[in-house]
């Protein structure tokens, strides 16, 4: 299917107001394993036919790496910057394809000026299969073994444990929870800009450590909702050798993928 | 007033008046730590304290330790009601004053034998998990002897305490049973009934010598759990209550934001905004040392009773890295003790929580997944303070790792904490 990805000042320009912003992210515009979710986020868009609208080459990072590092002014000089931007284009409502700038946009936002109803990208397609503007059939995932891997940015952070999982029981799945889970989830390790640096000095990698719980249930897919927490799984899921029997995706990629978008 | 009440008064006051002044001493230090306007969404905090302090709701998320410690709490809490009637008969030289509510006075005594045995189970059991079993969280690095012994020192002298409780009941029984004058036939005894059985074989003289003897150890080792509560990590047992209250509301992704930050970005974005006056005192950026932090941050230190659930839940920690949580809130707590000392000696003071108890690698360990906070049964929130010494090390002393200081440029130049262009953003629309 051809990807409709129009651009807010394209938008702006013929005279269209998107009902929603789908803010990227970094990992989503540059990694190459993000970007598959980014076309899984579009494509779930396209076939819901949001009228939705992305920022193009006018995105610019969060400021969340730069903020959980300790560097507050980085933060706040990207924060305004973008702010000014959202605000020019009188953006009220936002989906992010990354806990972490959905946890910033939603929370560290309004105090520099920026407010809007910011939703993570499993929250719209749980709401668009909700109010039946998208349809889900289990396809190629149904009876097959998932777990899923909390984000902490998503979870922890901001209470949200039960739309991924509502939308992956969608499949027909059988969902298998990992011991730590929820708000009792276990960190994939790249979270606080640890991503961005090698891990301390320890006896153990965090990712390592989440991927073997993950790998105990011997499920056929690791589902997650977040970009670093993909390339830590599937780093983990590496360092077992097990990337050919179990595959690492994001909850958008489930959906995408079993409707053959 | 004979010179035995005399006596219990003078211990009674002096143990008060001890508490008093180590209370105002903590106090004093907690305002050591910047303000903080907390007094918002008072129905909201009611409700947290309700059910997360009050409610011991956090506790039972582990099971076996959450019920024990309810059985202490509840045992604990209503057990000190009892405390009333030892005063009175202290000071007075009454026996069982409240003997005359018949009934009611019987119940409330049965009552406390069936909490005090609960207490008595709860810290044999703490006490085995400590020392026999030794989980891991008692044991880990920060754990050393002090922190260990005292955590032993509380469990037994509530063990000892029981202990007197539970002989004094005995031997009054079987006073009371003799009609001894002074022991007033009161209360029911469905636990000490049985130790009874031990003390009948003694003369009265003797059973009245052991139930003074035991009445004063029990009164003394209260008075002197009171005032040792404010120098150990038991302290937790009147702070869990504010601490909770007055704890983040904000979903836990928020971290907080820096004005004097925002301040200073505003210049630059905008010219025409007023410039702090050139006499101002410069802005420290971050946390340094214990008067960085907020009173919050500083109370949460003296709230800590070091169970490391935070600890054992970090993904840092589990992994090997230095960073325990419960570290970071122990250094708190004794920065801040020597920090308020050597200010009251007016010494002078040239160390600091960063750097001479918390090193930049147990900073950089963290993954601020909030797993700490959210583990902790009181809400506590060693994050906030590791990302303000992190803020430190960073805006102040340009002390970040080499590959953070790579991704600040990154961002700073490309909007991106990888080197890819910000033209590029939206080349992957084109891809197939």
């Amino acid at each position: 299917m051809e990807m409709k990805v129009p651009t807010m000042a394209e938008c702006i320009a013929n005279g269209e107001v998107p009902e929603i912003l789908f803010w990227v992210g970094c990992a989503g515009s540059f990694d190459d394993r993000a970007k598959k979710i980014t076309k899984a986020i579009v494509k779930i868009l396209n076939k819901a036919e949001v009228k939705f609208a992305v920022l193009g080459t006018e995105e610019s990072c969060t400021g969340d790496p730069a903020k959980r590092a300790g560097n507050e002014f980085l933060f706040q000089m990207q924060a305004f910057t973008n702010i000014q931007v959202l605000n020019g284009y009188e953006v009220k409502k936002i989906v992010t394809g990354c806990p972490h700038c959905f946890n910033t946009l939603k929370n560290e936002y309004p105090d520099l000026g920026g407010n809007y109803e910011v939703i993570h990208h499993t929250q719209l397609i749980q709401q668009l299969i909700d109010s039946g503007k998208l349809k889900v059939e289990g396809g190629s995932f149904k009876g097959k073994k998932i777990t899923f891997h909390d984000p902490c940015y998503l979870g922890r952070a901001n209470s949200e444990y039960e739309a991924p999982r509502s939308v992956i029981e969608k499949l027909d799945s059988e969902l298998t929870e990992m011991k730590r889970s929820r708000a009792n989830g276990l960190c994939c390790g790249a979270g606080g800009a640890q991503m961005f640096k090698e891990a301390e000095h320890g006896d153990k990698e965090v990712n390592v450590e989440r991927a073997e719980e993950a790998l105990a249930l011997n499920p056929s897919v690791i589902a997650t909702g977040c970009p670093f927490c993909m390339t830590m799984m599937t780093d983990g899921v590496k360092h077992f050798n097990k990337e050919g029997e179990v595959k690492v995706y994001d909850v958008a990629e489930l959906i995408a993928s079993a409707q053959d978008l | 007033m004979g010179i035995s009440n005399i006596i219990f008064l003078l211990l009674f006051v002096g143990a008060f008046t001890l508490f008093a002044l180590k209370i105002k001493t903590i106090v004093r230090n907690i305002r050591l730590g910047r303000d903080q306007n907390l007094n918002d969404n008072f129905a909201e905090r009611l409700k947290v304290m309700s059910l997360v302090a009050i409610g011991q709701s956090k506790m039972v998320v582990r099971p076996v330790a959450g019920i024990m410690h309810i059985l202490i709490y509840i045992g604990f809490v209503i057990m000190n009601i009892e405390l009333l009637e030892i005063i009175i008969d202290g000071v007075a030289g009454t026996h069982r004053v409240f003997a005359f509510l018949g009934g009611f006075y019987d119940f409330v005594i049965a009552s406390f034998e069936f909490l005090g045995l609960g207490v008595l189970i709860a810290c044999i059991v703490f006490l085995i998990r400590r020392n026999i079993i030794k989980l891991k969280r008692f044991w880990s690095t920060e754990m050393t002897s002090w922190p260990r012994s005292d955590a032993n020192l509380i469990l037994t002298i509530e063990i000892l305490l029981m202990t007197a409780f539970f002989t004094m009941n005995a031997t009054d029984q079987v006073l009371q049973s003799r009609g001894v004058e002074h022991y007033v036939q009161a209360g029911a005894y469905p636990i000490s009934q049985y130790y009874s059985a031990l003390f009948t074989g003694l003369s009265s003289e003797t059973l009245i010598m052991i139930e003074r003897s035991v009445w004063w150890f029990h009164i003394c080792g209260i008075l002197f759990f009171l005032n040792y509560v404010p120098y150990s990590k038991h302290f937790h047992i009147l702070l869990a209550f504010p601490n909770v209250f007055y704890s983040n509301l904000n979903p836990k992704g928020k971290f907080s934001n820096m004005e004097s930050v925002t301040n200073e970005v505003k210049l630059m974005f905008d010219p025409s905004a007023t410039p702090p006056p050139a006499d101002a005192a410069p802005v420290k950026f971050g946390a340094k040392d214990v008067n960085d932090l907020s009173w919050v941050q500083l109370m949460n230190a003296y709230s800590c009773t070091e169970c490391g659930r935070c600890t054992s839940n970090c993904p840092a920690n589990i992994t090997g890295k230095k960073l325990s949580p419960r570290k970071i809130m122990m250094d708190t707590r004794d920065r801040l003790e020597e920090y308020g000392k050597n200010l009251d000696k007016k010494t002078p003071d040239t160390k600091s929580l960063l750097h001479d108890y918390i090193t930049p690698e147990e900073l950089w360990a963290c993954t601020s997944c909030n797993a700490c906070v959210e583990a902790c049964p009181i809400n506590i929130d060693p994050l906030s303070i590791i990302i303000d010494l992190r803020r430190n090390l960073v805006m102040e002393e340009s002390n970040a790792p080499a590959a953070l200081a790579g991704m600040f440029t990154n961002v700073e130049n490309n909007g991106a904490p990888w080197q890819f262009g910000q033209a590029d953003r939206l080349n992957w629309a084109n891809e197939a």
